[in-house]
C-alpha cells in the first residue's frame, strides 16, 4: 500500500504549494524515480551518506526485487543505502514516514476520499468487547500488520470523535491508549500483569492509531504538516543501562586499537626496518648460502601505557559512574594500565579493579572502601598532581598516555598548573575529558583554561556518543611523533 | 553444479536446504546479491551465524567456499598473490648458461611460477565461488584499499603479468564485527546486511531445525532462557551456535527438563567467563527454581 506506485494515468494535481509541506511543487512529477530521489533526499537531510552510486544500487536492486511488497521493497533499499546499524534504523523510521507522507499527498491531490466510517455507520461499539480483541491481538506475537491497523480505527471511532480530537495528535493517541486501559509490560517485573500486553507491540498498535489520526485530519484540512527532522529520541537505538555498559566496552576496544596502531603509524613508516641476521641466514640455506631475501625483524605495534585519573568527588557524581564504566572498560582491554581515582588525595586502584571483576563489585569497592578515597572531601587538583608525579615519577615516559576524566573544578584551591604541564612533558600524550558541557568550562572555580594548554586534546565527554567522538579524535590527533623525546 | 537463484522464495527455500533459516532481510540480500553481483557486508555481534551464511550460501548454490581469514598485519603476499621464487630460481639454474636473460625473464614471471592466494584464486577460478573475506575490520585500512579492486571490478592486477580478470562471477561476503569503522569507499562497494539475535519464534525454529529431536517444550524453554540470558549484561552473550550446542547436549544427556540444576551443570556450554557463570546463576537459575520460566508460552 505505501509503494508509491508507477507512473499512473490520472489528471494533473491541483497546482497547490502549500499541500507539500515545504517541498518545492516541481518536484510532484510521477513515477517511481522521482519520489525515490526525493526520498534520498530526506535521507540526507537526516544526516545519511547516500551517493548517486548507491542510489544506482537501489535502482538495479528494485528491478530484481517485487516492489509490491512492502517489506521486500524497503529491505531493498536498506540493503542498497544504508551502510551501517543506525543508517538502517534511521532508514526504516524515515520510510514509514515518507511513503505515508506520499500516499497521502497523493490522495489529496486526487480527491480521493475513504468512506467515513464509525460515524453511523456502527451504532455502538461494545468497549469491553474491543478492549479484549485488542488486547488479544497485541499478545499475539504475530499478528498481522492490517488486523492492528482495522482495531486502531475501530479503537478511534470509538473514542475519539473523529476528526475533532485535542488537535494534538500525541495527547490524543495517549487518550485512547488510556481509555482501552492497555498498559505495557514491566521489565523486569517478577509477576507479569495479567492485564498487560508486551511492550514493543504496544508501541506498535500506537503507531497506528497515531498514523490513522494522522490521515483523518490530512483529509480534513487538506493539507500535509510539514516535514518536521526527527528527533534524536527517536533516532537513538534503544537501548538498556545494561547496554549502555556494554556500550562503554566496546568504545574502549575501539580505543585500544586506535592507541596500539598508532605509534606506528606516526612514526611514518620507517622505510629501513631491522633486517634479522638470524632468520635471514636460514633462509640462505635454501639458495645455497646466498641471502636473496631477506627477512626484516617485525615491527612491533608499541604497547600502550595508560595512566588514568578519574574524580570521583561529589561534583561530578552523575558522572563518576560513567567514568567509572569506562575505567572498568579500560581494564578489561589494556593489560598495562594503572588507574587512580582522587577527590582531595589521589589513591591507586588498579588492584581493586584487578580483584573485582564485575562492576557492581568495583564501584562498591571504591564507594565504601574509606581506605581508596574520602568521597566526602573537596577536589584539589593542584595536591593531585604534586601526588601523582611523586608516585609514577619513573614510570612515565614519552610511551605512556595520561588520561584525566574530571571536572576541572578546584574549589578555590591551587591549580599548581606547572605541575600538571611537568606531568603532560613526561608523558607522550595527555587528554582531558570533562564531564561538563563547553560552556560551563571556566566559569566558577573550573580552571581548565590553565590545564587546556597542555593537553593535547579536551573532550566534553557524558554520553557513550561523546566518548566515540573521543576516540575518533585521537586517532586524527598527530603529536607524538613531533615531540621531542 | 552451481546453481542460481531466481526468486526470493528461492534463496530462502536453497538457504533452508542447506540448514540455515534466514530471515526476510537475509534472504533478500543474499539473492540482491548474487543477482547483482555485488558483495555483501554482512555486520552483526558475535555468534549470530555471519560466517555460517556463507558456508551455507557455498552449499546451497554448490560453489566452493574461498576463504580468507583477516589479520592484523595481513598483506598481498598472504591474500593475492606471491612468486614462486624457488621455483623461478631452479628455473635460472637449469637454464643458466645457455639462454640469454631476456627469455628467461619472460619465462619466470609466467602464471607457472605465481602462487595464487585466496582473492586470487576466487576470481581466477573456472567455476564460480563464494568467497568469504571474514573480519575484515581486523585488517589495516591500507589492505582495505586493495581490496577495493578486487571488489568493484573483479581484477587484480599483477605488474609483471598485466591485470587478471574474473573468468567467474564470485559470491562475496565481507563480514565484520565492528570493531573499527570501515572506510566509506568499502562501503559504497557493498550490499549491506545488519544480523541480529533472533527473535524467540525463529530461534525456536532454528534449534529445532538442528535438534529435531529436542521435545518441543523443551526447545521453548531452552530458547527462553537462552533469551534471558542474552539480555542480562554479560561479557560474552551465548551466540545461535551455542544454543544448538546446548541442545544437542541436553539431548546427550537425556535431559528430560531444564530445572535450576540441569541448567547449574550445563551452564558452560552456553556461557564462556567465570563472572557470567555467577551473573547467570544468580538472576536465572533462580527463576527457573520458581517455575517462573515456561509457565507463561508464547503465543
Amino acid at each position: 500500500m505505501a509503494s508509491s506506485g508507477p507512473a499512473k494515468p490520472g489528471r494533473p494535481g491541483r497546482a497547490n504549494p502549500a499541500l507539500y509541506g515545504g517541498m518545492p511543487a516541481a518536484r510532484s512529477a510521477r513515477g517511481m524515480a522521482p519520489r525515490l530521489l526525493e526520498f534520498a533526499d530526506e535521507l540526507r537531510r537526516e544526516g545519511m551518506a547516500v551517493g548517486s552510486s548507491e542510489l544506482l544500487d537501489a535502482f538495479a536492486a528494485l528491478e530484481a526485487v517485487a516492489w509490491t511488497d512492502r517489506e521486500s521493497f524497503r529491505e531493498a533499499l536498506s540493503a542498497t543505502l544504508a551502510k551501517s546499524h543506525e543508517d538502517r534504523r534511521l532508514l526504516e523510521l524515515i520510510f514509514d514516514r515518507f511513503f505515508f507522507r506520499a500516499v497521502e499527498r497523493e490522495a489529496v491531490e486526487r480527491g480521493v476520499k475513504e468512506g467515513v466510517s464509525g460515524e453511523g455507520g456502527e451504532e455502538r461499539i461494545d468497549l469491553g468487547a474491543l478492549r479484549e480483541r485488542i488486547r488479544g491481538a497485541l499478545r499475539h506475537p504475530r499478528g498481522s500488520d492490517g488486523e492492528l491497523r482495522d482495531l486502531a480505527r475501530l479503537a478511534i471511532s470509538a473514542f475519539g470523535r473523529q476528526g475533532e480530537g485535542s488537535g494534538v495528535i500525541g495527547v490524543d493517541v495517549q487518550r485512547i491508549r488510556r481509555t482501552l486501559g492497555l498498559k505495557g509490560e514491566q521489565a523486569g517485573a517478577e509477576l507479569p500483569d495479567p492485564e498487560s500486553v508486551p511492550r514493543d507491540r504496544l508501541r506498535e498498535f500506537e503507531g497506528h492509531v497515531r498514523r490513522e489520526l494522522e490521515r483523518a485530519l490530512i483529509e480534513r484540512t487538506e493539507s500535509l504538516p510539514p516535514a518536521r527532522p526527527l528527533r534524536d529520541f527517536d533516532r537513538a537505538l534503544p537501548t538498556g543501562a545494561a547496554q549502555d555498559l556494554a556500550a562503554v566496552h566496546r568504545v574502549v576496544a575501539q580505543l585500544r586499537r586506535r592507541l596500539a596502531t598508532q605509534g606506528r603509524e606516526t612514526r611514518g613508516r620507517s622505510r629501513s626496518p631491522a633486517v634479522d641476521v638470524r632468520r635471514t641466514m636460514r633462509l640462505s640455506l635454501q639458495t645455497g648460502g646466498v641471502p636473496i631475501e631477506l627477512r626484516y625483524r617485525p615491527r612491533r605495534p608499541r604497547r600502550p601505557e595508560l595512566y588514568v585519573l578519574c574524580d570521583v568527588s561529589t561534583s561530578v557524581t552523575s558522572a563518576s559512574v560513567f567514568f567509572l564504566s569506562v575505567l572498568h572498560a579500560l581494564h578489561d582491554s589494556f593489560r598495562k594500565l594503572r588507574s587512580f581515582v582522587f577527590v582531595e588525595r589521589i589513591s591507586e586502584v588498579t588492584d581493586v579493579f584487578e580483584r573485582e571483576r564485575s562492576f557492581e563489585g568495583v564501584s562498591r569497592a571504591i564507594a565504601g572502601d574509606a581506605g581508596v578515597a574520602d568521597v566526602s572531601g573537596y577536589t584539589d587538583y593542584g595536591r593531585v598532581w604534586l601526588e601523582f608525579l611523586e608516585q609514577v615519577t619513573d614510570d612515565l615516559d614519552p610511551r605512556s598516555s595520561v588520561i584525566v576524566l574530571g571536572d576541572a573544578r578546584t574549589n578555590g584551591r591551587e591549580p599548581h598548573a606547572e605541575v600538571f604541564a611537568r606531568v603532560a612533558e613526561r608523558a607522550g600524550r595527555t587528554f582531558w575529558m570533562n564531564p561538563e558541557p563547553r560552556l560551563y568550562w571556566n566559569y566558577g572555580d573550573s580552571v581548565m583554561a590553565a590545564y587546556e594548554r597542555y593537553c593535547d586534546g579536551v573532550f566534553e565527554c557524558w554520553t557513550t556518543k561523546q566518548l566515540e567522538g573521543f576516540v575518533n579524535a585521537i586517532a586524527d590527533l598527530r603529536p607524538v611523533a613531533s615531540r621531542p623525546r | 553444479m552451481p546453481v542460481a537463484f531466481h526468486s526470493i522464495e528461492e534463496t530462502r527455500a536453497g538457504l533452508v536446504g542447506a540448514g540455515y533459516l534466514a530471515g526476510d532481510s537475509t534472504a533478500l540480500v543474499s539473492f540482491l546479491a548474487q543477482r547483482l553481483g555485488k558483495p555483501v557486508l554482512v555486520e552483526g555481534p558475535a555468534g549470530v551465524g555471519k560466517t555460517e551464511l556463507a558456508k551455507a550460501l557455498s552449499r546451497a548454490t554448490g560453489r566452493e567456499l574461498v576463504r580468507l581469514q583477516c589479520y592484523e598485519g595481513l598483506d598481498e603476499a598472504k591474500a593475492l598473490y606471491e612468486w614462486n621464487y624457488k621455483k623461478q630460481l631452479l628455473r635460472i639454474q637449469v637454464e643458466a648458461s645457455d639462454a640469454g636473460w631476456r627469455e628467461v625473464r619472460d619465462d619466470i614471471f609466467g602464471e607457472e611460477f605465481l602462487l595464487p592466494r585466496p582473492l586470487l584464486s576466487a576470481i581466477s577460478s573456472e567455476q564460480p565461488v563464494v568467497l568469504l573475506i571474514d573480519e575484515i575490520d581486523k585488517t589495516d585500512q591500507e589492505f582495505e584499499a586493495m581490496l577495493l579492486e578486487v571488489l568493484s571490478d573483479f581484477q587484480v592486477s599483477i605488474p609483471e603479468l598485466g591485470v587478471v580478470e574474473a573468468k567467474t562471477h564470485p559470491l562475496v561476503l565481507l563480514t565484520s564485527n565492528n570493531s573499527r569503522e570501515l572506510t566509506e569507499a568499502l562501503k559504497r562497494r557493498c550490499l549491506y546486511l545488519w544480523l541480529d539475535y533472533p527473535g524467540p519464534e525463529r530461534e525456536l525454529e532454528i534449534v529445532r531445525l538442528h535438534a529435531p529431536a529436542l521435545s518441543e517444550d523443551m526447545a521453548r524453554k531452552l530458547v527462553e532462557v537462552v533469551q534471558m540470558v542474552r539480555n542480562l549484561d554479560l561479557r560474552k552473550p551465548p551466540s545461535i551456535a551455542e544454543s544448538i550446542d546446548w541442545a544437542r547436549a541436553l539431548l546427550l544427556l537425556g535431559a528430560e527438563d531444564i530445572d535450576a540444576e540441569t541448567l547449574r551443570s550445563t551452564m558452560s556450554i552456553i556461557i564462556k567467563h567465570r563472572t557470567d557463570l555467577d551473573l547467570v546463576t544468580d538472576r536465572v537459575g533462580v527463576k527457573l527454581t520458581d517455575g517462573l520460566v515456561g509457565s507463561r508460552q508464547a503465543g
